[in-house]
């Protein structure tokens, strides 16, 4: 089991203090990145003590160490999962192999384009909610922002580590462009465009921290099973936090849902809306919004890079090792009906590793499908005929095969007239957001009071009480 | 016959470009329909291109040049999101033939090489707005305008990946205008040629890759203004343009060979022998003597229409008879009309921006005839008029056959041949030179004295005698030996008579142009056919699919 020698700057298990090095390279970014934090993370707060989760070490008692601190003084540390002895390359053409302990040189400019990537979303997301926090609706999701915003911090800095620690000079600029990027901005904006578009009220939150969270759960799965063994255990270990980001998610909207039944029975013609409540249909517009917004984060079906990162051994499946058998996938296909110019489909047979983006994202509509269930039980148990579903992978994609096409919800093909006039049956309108916003105008700073639009939660943090104060607002 | 490819197009019917003008600066955006490549079996995926994609390019080039006299800069840009072009398109290039690809990257050669000299030659000055990446030929492109700016937004890059992601070249005079034109260092353009997700921001900048980097919500103001600042300082032309309508052509069938007859020129193939005949006729009118006159004949002109259609005849020959490994080349007609409008022309084109445009036109056309790989006869008879820009036809030749004496049953006279001031500058190939310069490059004293005798016409003794020709069989010998030579050329491997003949054509200095095509030829086109690249495990085969190329690692 690796310890964690907290003294130091930079709480870390890699053993930074043997390296002089990478120490003083890591401790030059450090204020670099508390200037970004002040600036760009959550607006109003960085002052107020918050009852925050801080992973102190890896193992099971460490990484979830509860207590009052300052964002700003949050302990962001290196954690990598415990190497596994004799680690071999699990699939792809280098199967069996040793795993790689530094950087392949032939494949180091692909390592660091998706770690680069996949770090550009931790910074982004915390820009995109960086003003939440003045509309929240009670102290216990205010804490559980902070919470995720705190610990996509973390994943920032894990990937800085990587950058930093292999990649050389390239790397050290990476990790300051990281921090110069900035959501939403023109001249600067995130790589990925998804993490460019402002998540401005708590129903996107939660939709977000479900569905687009979920993204990154499923890309740190492909890439723990990287033969960059680095990559794989840093991976490994941000997924144990990632869990909890989606559980901010499943439990805000299956609250917000509980709410919307109960106030839709108190309302003679059950409507949610006359009681300051957010409607099922509605909600289900947000769902088709977030859950189309995040199938397009894995990229096209049919996809030469994703064969290419397969069969180089840097990315695989989820879960590669235990749940699949083949490692090769050399032989199998995969059969998509691709739009042909004459507006018509017909089927082509993709080989297996040219789908490997489809392979993952047909996992992440099966795993958020299981959150629905939930949430229509909910529905059900309050004794609403009413279903939330998600709608088809077709619907309202803006990369891959199906971009620019418009399908409605159940995938079937619509002519560009048809679209216009439905689609604000499909989507959020302008005067949805309208309304949304208009629920969420104050904060709610109350211990244990929350938002009319909001259930409360069925328990506390950490077994506190549902009323304890998460965050000291007017500490000071 | 439906595969075909043709030539003519205009700009109401492009699909991957927009053309537009307002005032002194034009803009060429690129917005390739993916949906709509030359053939199928692939999408044209991030502007990258096929053939279709750079005939309309050469097209607006070409019309720029011709119809918009008052376009004094043009911004060369994308319309696609976050990509300004990828290149050629891989798939196309896999699905290819050997010969198509030789001669796409040839096409798209010359293309870039009009579009750098419309620069120099009619004062168009192409600046690229990189508004995206700009990766492998789309940074060729960009490399082929005078200036180049890249957006600076973090992801905006200029890319060479073919050499590591591929195991190929950049095929459009990327590495040369690198170092021979940006001049760029060597161990730089080594670095960015190996690098495949390439350089975007300052760097690029500093490595000298591009002009300047400006940011997206300044990029489209910053480049207009440079491309208003460029016209500002570039003298006027004085318009109207010239319309340039669709080369006129009939296809026909005579004695089972197909024929594609323009006004003045017949082009006969003949699939048995490999052979195709390229007849070109002299004006029957009196040349324009006025810059007004000449530009009310427009594209009715002959010096412009015959060798737009001998443009396309070449054109047809390269693409769509790939089997045929000899043009034979005659003429037809009163060298002294040539003769005449030749002269007319060369007095009008020092002060009429028109007059220069046509003899340009004329030149990139004798060019592309001289950078065709095909075997090249000119047969020389009794009516025929290789005088002046047509004498440049025999002179572009591998060899010449001019008939001595009379025919015994024609009542023509005897054949000759004849210079005019067109011989002597204005028509430069390649390598800088005209074609008599290169011809005799041991003897430039020759030339001179040549040019003191543009007033005469020669016999084939004397021609022979003057080396303007190769052999001068008499009536009782000429149809058997040109039927011979025929016959003997077209049993030669073509792989060696296109590497033999390329070696002789261009002798002299080396220009940009020639390293760009010699190149092309020698290195591309021999990494093109290596198992490291098309093999069945080279990585441009296994580009796109699931395995990873496999390569012999022996250099040679």
């Amino acid at each position: 089991m690796s310890s964690v020698i907290n003294s130091e700057r930079i709480p870390n298990n890699v053993h930074l203090g043997d390296d002089r090095k990478l120490q003083r390279a890591l401790e030059a970014w450090q204020p670099r990145f508390i200037d970004w934090w002040k600036e760009m993370g959550p607006e109003g707060f960085q002052e107020d003590q918050v009852y925050l989760r801080t992973a102190i070490s890896v193992d099971a008692d460490g990484w979830a160490n509860f207590d009052y601190v300052k964002m700003p003084e949050y302990r962001w540390g290196i954690f990598l999962a415990d190497p596994v002895k004799d680690r071999k390359i699990g699939f792809g053409d280098n199967m069996g192999m040793d795993a790689w302990q530094t950087v392949p040189g032939e494949h180091r400019n692909t390592l660091r384009r998706l770690i680069v990537t996949q770090g550009d979303t931790e910074p982004a997301s915390v820009e995109q909610q960086r003003l939440l926090g003045q509309t929240c609706p009670s102290l216990y999701d205010l804490r559980n922002l902070f919470q995720v915003n705190v610990e996509e911090g973390r994943h920032l800095w894990a990937m800085v580590y990587l950058l930093h620690s292999y990649f050389g000079r390239d790397g050290r600029e990476e990790a300051e462009a990281l921090l110069e990027r900035r959501s939403g901005n023109e001249d600067k904006p995130r790589i990925l465009g998804a993490f460019n578009e402002p998540c401005n009220h708590w129903l996107s939150f939660f939709m977000f921290t479900y569905f687009t969270d979920r993204d990154g759960k499923y890309q740190l799965l492909a890439l723990a099973e990287s033969g960059f063994d680095p990559l794989s255990r840093t991976t490994r270990f941000m997924l144990t936090e990632e869990a909890h980001h989606m559980f901010v998610g499943e439990k805000g909207v299956g609250r917000v849902l509980k709410r919307t039944c109960e106030l839709m029975k108190k309302n003679s013609n059950m409507d949610a809306r006359a009681e300051g409540g957010i409607d099922l249909p509605t909600l289900q517009k947000y769902v088709n919004l977030w859950y189309s917004v995040s199938l397009d984060l894995f990229g096209g079906e049919i996809s030469s890079n994703a064969a290419n990162y397969f069969a180089a051994g840097i990315k695989g499946r989820a879960h590669e090792e235990r749940s699949y058998e083949d490692h090769m996938a050399l032989e199998g296909s995969m059969t998509f009906d691709v739009p042909t110019s004459n507006g018509g489909f017909e089927k082509q047979e993709v080989p297996l590793r040219t789908a490997m983006n489809e392979i993952l994202r047909q996992e992440y509509v099966a795993d958020s499908q299981r959150g629905i269930d939930n949430w229509n039980k909910i529905i059900r148990k309050a004794d609403i005929d009413f279903e939330i579903t998600l709608p088809s992978t077709r619907f309202h994609r803006d990369t891959g095969i199906y971009a620019g096409m418009k399908f409605d919800p159940s995938g079937r093909l619509l002519s560009d007239e048809e679209w216009e006039k439905k689609k604000g049956d499909f989507l959020p309108t302008a005067e949805d957001e309208a309304y949304i916003k208009s629920l969420m105008t104050k904060p709610i700073f109350e211990p244990g009071k929350m938002a009319n639009w909001i259930a409360p939660p069925a328990k506390g943090i950490k077994g506190r009480p549902v009323d304890f104060v998460y965050v000291r607002h007017d500490a000071s | 016959m439906d595969d075909r490819i043709e030539f003519a197009t205009h700009p109401d019917r492009y699909k991957h470009w927009q053309l537009s003008c307002d005032g002194d600066v034009a803009r060429l955006v690129m917005k390739v329909d993916e949906q709509h490549p030359m053939r199928g079996g692939y999408d044209l995926k991030l502007n990258s291109y096929d053939l279709s994609v750079d005939i309309e390019l050469a097209d607006a080039v070409q019309r720029l040049r011709f119809e918009h006299p008052e376009v004094k800069s043009v911004l060369v840009t994308s319309g696609t999101d976050n990509c300004f072009c990828a290149g050629a398109n891989i798939y196309m290039l896999g699905s290819s033939s050997h010969g198509f690809k030789v001669n796409f990257c040839k096409f798209t050669n010359e293309t870039r090489l009009y579009l750098e000299q419309a620069c120099e030659q009619s004062g168009q000055h192409y600046i690229a707005a990189c508004n995206g990446v700009a990766s492998g030929g789309g940074y060729e492109l960009a490399l082929a305008c005078e200036e180049i700016y890249l957006q600076d937004d973090g992801s905006s890059a200029v890319s060479f990946p073919e050499t590591p992601l591929l195991a190929v070249l950049p095929g459009t005079g990327g590495l040369t205008r690198l170092v021979d034109k940006r001049k760029v260092r060597r161990d730089l353009a080594d670095a960015f040629s190996t690098l495949a997700e390439g350089i975007r921001g300052k760097r690029a900048v500093d490595w000298d890759l591009v002009d300047g980097v400006f940011p997206r919500s300044k990029f489209d103001d910053k480049v207009t203004e440079r491309a208003k600042a460029i016209a500002a300082n570039t003298p006027d032309r004085k318009g109207p343009g010239v319309e340039l309508p669709p080369v006129d052509v009939t296809i026909e069938e005579v004695d089972g060979k197909p024929v594609r007859r323009y006004p003045h020129v017949t082009l006969t193939i003949d699939h048995g022998e490999r052979t195709a005949h390229i007849e070109m006729r002299a004006p029957t009118d009196d040349p324009a003597t006025t810059a007004d006159a000449l530009r009310e004949q427009g594209a009715r002109a002959w010096a412009l229409a015959a060798f737009r259609e001998l443009d396309d005849a070449i054109l047809q020959l390269r693409f769509n008879e790939p089997e045929v490994g000899l043009i034979v080349i005659s003429t037809k007609g009163d060298g002294a009309k040539v003769k005449a409008h030749d002269e007319a022309l060369a007095k009008l084109m020092a002060d009429d921006w028109f007059a220069n445009e046509v003899h340009w036109n004329m030149a990139r056309v004798l060019k592309r005839l001289d950078l065709t790989a095909r075997s090249l006869f000119a047969t020389i008879e009794p009516g025929s008029c290789f005088v002046g820009s047509l004498f440049e036809l025999a002179l572009a030749a591998d060899r010449s056959y001019m008939l001595e004496g009379e025919l015994e049953d024609g009542d023509a006279g005897e054949a000759a041949i004849g210079f005019s001031s067109l011989n002597f500058g204005p028509l430069p190939m390649s390598n800088g030179l005209t074609r008599l310069q290169t011809r005799f490059l041991a003897r430039p004293e020759h030339v001179d004295a040549l040019a003191k005798r543009q007033d005469e016409t020669f016999t084939a003794e004397d021609a022979a005698e003057l080396g303007l020709v190769t052999f001068t069989p008499d009536d009782i010998d000429w149809e058997d030996d040109v039927r011979i030579a025929i016959e003997e050329r077209v049993s030669i491997s073509p792989d060696a008579l296109t590497g033999m003949e390329a070696n002789l054509r261009f002798a002299g200095p080396e220009t940009l142009e020639t390293k760009i095509f010699a190149r092309l030829s020698a290195w591309q086109n021999w990494i093109f056919q290596r198992p490291n690249a098309v093999g069945e495990r080279g990585a441009l085969t296994m580009y796109g699919r699931p395995e990873r190329p496999e390569f012999d690692w022996r250099r040679t």
